[in-house]
């Protein structure tokens, strides 16, 4: 019984192993995806890309030259900005209401236009624009929640609706601008996918003092949006306004998003609020410093994609701004800190060796148990469980080396006296949790075994002393007998 | 201002048939992606697919459709992987990793077609718009006929999802309504989704053309939402997608060419109007759906409403009469005041009461009938019935059985209140001592 048991945990775990595979494999697999195109754009298409000097390098990252200074400057805030306010749209698990409230942008904008055109006024003044864009881009926010509340529909298709629904009906009214023929209409097109290389000054300010206000607001709020994000029903209760707090937490992400319309264009804007602080949630699990780097994280991929489009010419910028930001993330969630894959599958591979040499200290005590032998053979550990002999000579070798046990000749295995104190322990935890399954929990004696075999390596010092009292464990030193026969 | 605009039936049928096509190609598919809570997917993959084209093109140099396609599904079918292994490996929220995957891709996409601007026509605003109005003029000769190259392509792919719905429509449903009994019966989950998701990839890349990416969007979600408002059966909801689909479809090319020219503007892109046609009629359907739409639901609890405040004025008036043995009349301010009601509610109770033949104006009040009595009299034998029961079966306090009684008479038929009678002990007292009245022969 002992050893198919083990063997099913074994498979389990061998297939846990899985996803650490497959994390390799993803790396490869998203270099490869964003490298291969661009190297074979170079290749099959003729015009390679020709690569600036390293004095341009340096005029460039040393901001000497004006236009590049304002592009960098304001993309980086705009990044900074994103990054903060996308922190709590993340864990506010709202990632993709960002998606639908830029899509819901564009009527505003093309109404804005033809409202101001049409009284005679300049059908491009920015200001206006912008007002328009807020304005259908809220109400599209308003919408989503007004789906949510009164139909049964879910969330996906409150945002898939509301985003398409509004995009539609810009592309119709940007359809309607084309025809007026007061011209101008095609730089409003540049909302779509955004112009950051024609950034001015007057624009970099806007979204310099936007991005202040962020951050001053983030820093003054940081308490009420944490609860916002992580308990809004004990807010509630708390007497937080919680609506009130949504709002505004929604409109910092209306008016980041508006200023970056400009910028980034209303699709990669999206990526600019969702990207940076998933990467930076796999470096910690504190509130401050993943705003902190998220904010720096978006800060960087808008001056590494400023910087590079400006040294490389015809690379939409918007675009490399989002691929550095992907490039970051795509580094964060293999190396991250606190939940990058790597991390994890080390603590994964951690647990699973602990557990393999504490099934090995149990079987060999529970093989010399009728106190008959002193040392077990390998031939007889190989009963006891479903182990490969590599797995069982990995194992021996390893319990030798950390002094637990000796070998001796002809493949015996002996415990040491540490190994046997450590072994006992184990047994004894092992046969603790069993009675109690039989006692406490009406599990039938033959089955307790592989249950205990599952807990028993996580059983902490609390835990068992709470177990004896359960089971008025008189002998408190001494390993209770197995409550069932142990199979070789 | 109908009159002003030119049906011109080769052309603008040939628009509307490639947008019908279009519509219901993605409908059929959009009522399993809204079912399993993936719409957001639908716009995932639409924007994703185009590296797909763009690298399918610098690669081959041909804007050939089946080459673009492989390259678009090969992309979208990218997408949903990395998605999924995104949300897996980083315990990242679904939609988070959706967002990083779709707009990483799109930027990649921005980027190949910039890179090679100078020898494609492949325009990032064709991709969003499409071009539906320059359909019928491109065709090719099957046979002897000649049709738009689009709308073959587009008929081909709706037979496609036709098909795949009607062969896996049992397997389909099962996997969205529940995955785990699905897995039970030995239906693989995770092959149905990316099933679904190579044909919305390629659907969405056969209607790029046409009507470009929004549509797609548009018409995933929106038809099927509405129809999911409107029925609870999957068959149902599907023939009525199709049908909202194709309606968007002929409305939207009619709004594009009217619309603007009441407001004095020329004609507009027929895509964009037809998702802004969608987006009205699902406004509608939210409101007006019989069973599940918010003016319905209004209406029903209005109507309740008012049934109940009926039914309270005829026991007040009944206890009134009963109190003074003599007709009592009351007027509707004082009613009004006893029974806490609005005073628009009790005006159309006692509206649809008087009408029913239930009441009768006297002086300045009204007056119970002898249909009103009866009525009353069977109210008040289930309010007190239940009093009774609440006092001696629940052991409640006998002055806290009131209120409960209040609630319950409304909602007691004859049959519950034999049972009730059974029960009681003491005879024709209720709690109080007054009288059960007895059950109308």
């Amino acid at each position: 019984m002992s050893g198919r048991q083990s063997g099913d945990q074994g498979a389990e775990r061998r297939r846990d192993r899985g996803p650490c595979k497959r994390a390799a494999g993803l790396a490869v697999l998203l270099l490869l995806a964003i490298g291969t195109p661009l190297m074979g754009a170079g290749s099959i298409t003729d015009n390679s890309m020709e690569l600036p000097g390293s004095r341009e390098i340096w005029q460039v990252m040393t901001l000497r030259d004006y236009n590049t200074r304002v592009v960098v400057l304001g993309t980086a805030s705009l990044g900074l900005a994103a990054g903060m306010i996308g922190t709590f749209m993340l864990l506010r698990k709202r990632a993709l209401l960002g998606d639908a409230l830029s899509h819901a942008t564009l009527p505003g904008i093309a109404i804005a236009f033809i409202l101001m055109a049409s009284h005679g006024g300049d059908g491009k003044h920015l200001g206006g624009l912008l007002l328009g864009a807020a304005a259908t881009g809220l109400l599209g926010v308003g919408c989503i929640l007004l789906i949510r509340r009164f139909t049964r529909l879910k969330e996906d298709a409150a945002l898939g609706i509301v985003l398409s629904v509004f995009f539609g009906l810009g592309v119709a009214l940007l359809g309607v601008i084309q025809k007026m023929g007061t011209g101008s209409a095609a730089g409003l097109e540049s909302f779509i996918y955004g112009k950051t290389a024609s950034m001015l000054a007057s624009d970099a300010r806007i979204i310099g003092v936007t991005a202040l206000v962020v951050a001053v607001a983030c820093a003054l709020l940081f308490k009420e949006f944490t609860l916002l994000c992580f308990d809004p029903a004990y807010a509630r209760t708390g007497g937080w306004p919680v609506v009130l707090l949504d709002l505004t937490l929604m409109t910092f992400v209306t008016a980041v998003t508006v200023i970056g319309l400009q910028a980034v264009g209303l699709i990669l804007i999206i990526a600019m609020l969702i990207i940076p602080p998933a990467a930076a949630r796999f470096w910690t699990e504190r509130l401050l410093w993943m705003l902190v780097l998220s904010a720096l994280i978006g800060a960087l991929s808008g001056m590494i994609g400023a910087a590079a489009s400006a040294l490389v010419p015809r690379m939409p910028a918007g675009a490399i701004i989002v691929v550095t930001a992907s490039l970051l993330f795509t580094v964060s969630l293999l190396f991250g800190t606190s939940r990058g894959a790597l991390r994890r599958w080390s603590q994964r591979r951690e647990l699973n060796r602990k557990i393999e040499r504490q099934n090995l200290l149990r079987a060999v005590y529970e093989l010399t148990e009728d106190g008959l032998r002193g040392d077990v053979s390998t031939a007889s550990l190989m009963g006891k469980r479903a182990w490969t002999p590599r797995e069982l000579a990995r194992l021996m070798r390893l319990a030798v080396r950390e002094g637990s046990a000796v070998d001796l000749p002809g493949g015996m295995l002996r415990l040491t006296e540490d190994g046997a104190d450590e072994a006992r322990r184990l047994v004894r935890n092992h046969r603790l949790w069993e009675m109690y399954l039989i006692t406490h929990a009406d599990v039938a004696a033959s089955h307790v075994d592989r249950d205990a075999d599952a807990i028993e390596h996580v059983l902490g010092r609390e835990m068992v002393s709470k177990l004896e009292r359960a089971l008025e464990e008189k002998q408190q030193s001494a390993v209770p007998r197995s409550p069932h026969t142990i199979g070789e | 201002m109908l009159a002003e605009f030119v049906w011109i039936g080769w052309l603008d049928g040939g628009i509307v048939l490639a947008a019908a096509l279009c519509a219901m190609s993605c409908a059929l598919l959009g009522n399993f992606m809204v079912l399993r809570k993936m719409s957001m997917m639908g716009d995932a993959l639409s924007h994703a697919v185009l590296p797909g084209l763009a690298a399918a093109f610098l690669i081959t140099g041909s804007r050939g459709s089946i080459v673009m396609l492989l390259g678009a599904v090969i992309v979208g079918v990218l997408t949903a992987l990395l998605t999924q292994l995104i949300q897996q490996l980083g315990k990242v929220d679904e939609g988070a990793s959706m967002g990083v995957v779709f707009t990483s891709l799109f930027a990649l996409g921005l980027i190949l077609i910039r890179r090679a601007a100078d020898n494609i026509d492949l325009d990032p605003g064709c991709v969003l718009y499409g071009v539906l109005e320059g359909v019928p003029l491109d065709t090719i000769a099957i046979g002897s006929i000649e049709i738009p190259r689009v709308t073959a392509v587009l008929a081909v792919m709706f037979a496609i999802n036709v098909v795949f719905v009607a062969v896996l429509y049992k397997e389909l449903k099962i996997t969205s309504f529940d995955p785990g009994l699905a897995t039970t019966l030995g239906i693989n989950a995770n092959v149905m989704h990316y099933l679904l998701m190579t044909l919305v990839a390629a659907t969405t890349v056969a209607s790029f053309e046409a009507v470009g990416s929004i549509l797609v969007v548009a018409m995933l979600i929106v038809p099927a939402a509405a129809a999911h408002l409107l029925t609870d059966r999957l068959g149902v909801m599907i023939l009525l997608s199709l049908v909202i689909a194709a309606a968007s479809a002929f409305l939207g090319h009619l709004s594009a060419i009217a619309v603007p020219s009441w407001f004095g503007y020329g004609s507009t892109t027929t895509s964009g109007m037809m998702a802004a046609v969608a987006g009205l009629i699902f406004l509608g359907v939210m409101l007006a759906s019989p069973r599940h739409g918010v003016l319905s639901k209004m209406i029903h609890r209005a109507l309740l409403g008012v049934r109940i405040v009926g039914e309270d004025i005829l026991g007040l008036l009944y206890r009134l009469e009963e109190r003074r043995a003599a007709p009592a009349a009351v007027g509707l301010g004082e009613l009004r005041q006893v029974l806490m009601a609005g005073p628009l509610m009790t005006w159309t109770a006692a509206w649809w009461l008087r009408r029913r033949g239930r009441l009768v104006a006297q002086g300045r009040g009204y007056q119970l009938t002898d249909a009103g009595r009866d009525d009353a009299r069977t109210l008040l034998r289930s309010h007190r019935l239940w009093e009774t029961y609440l006092a001696e079966q629940l052991n409640m306090p006998a002055d806290h059985t009131h209120e409960s009684a209040e609630r319950l008479e409304h909602v007691t038929g004859p049959a519950l209140r034999r049972k009730l009678s059974e029960t009681a002990s003491r005879g024709a007292l209720d709690p109080q001592g007054k009288r059960i009245p007895d059950e109308k022969q």
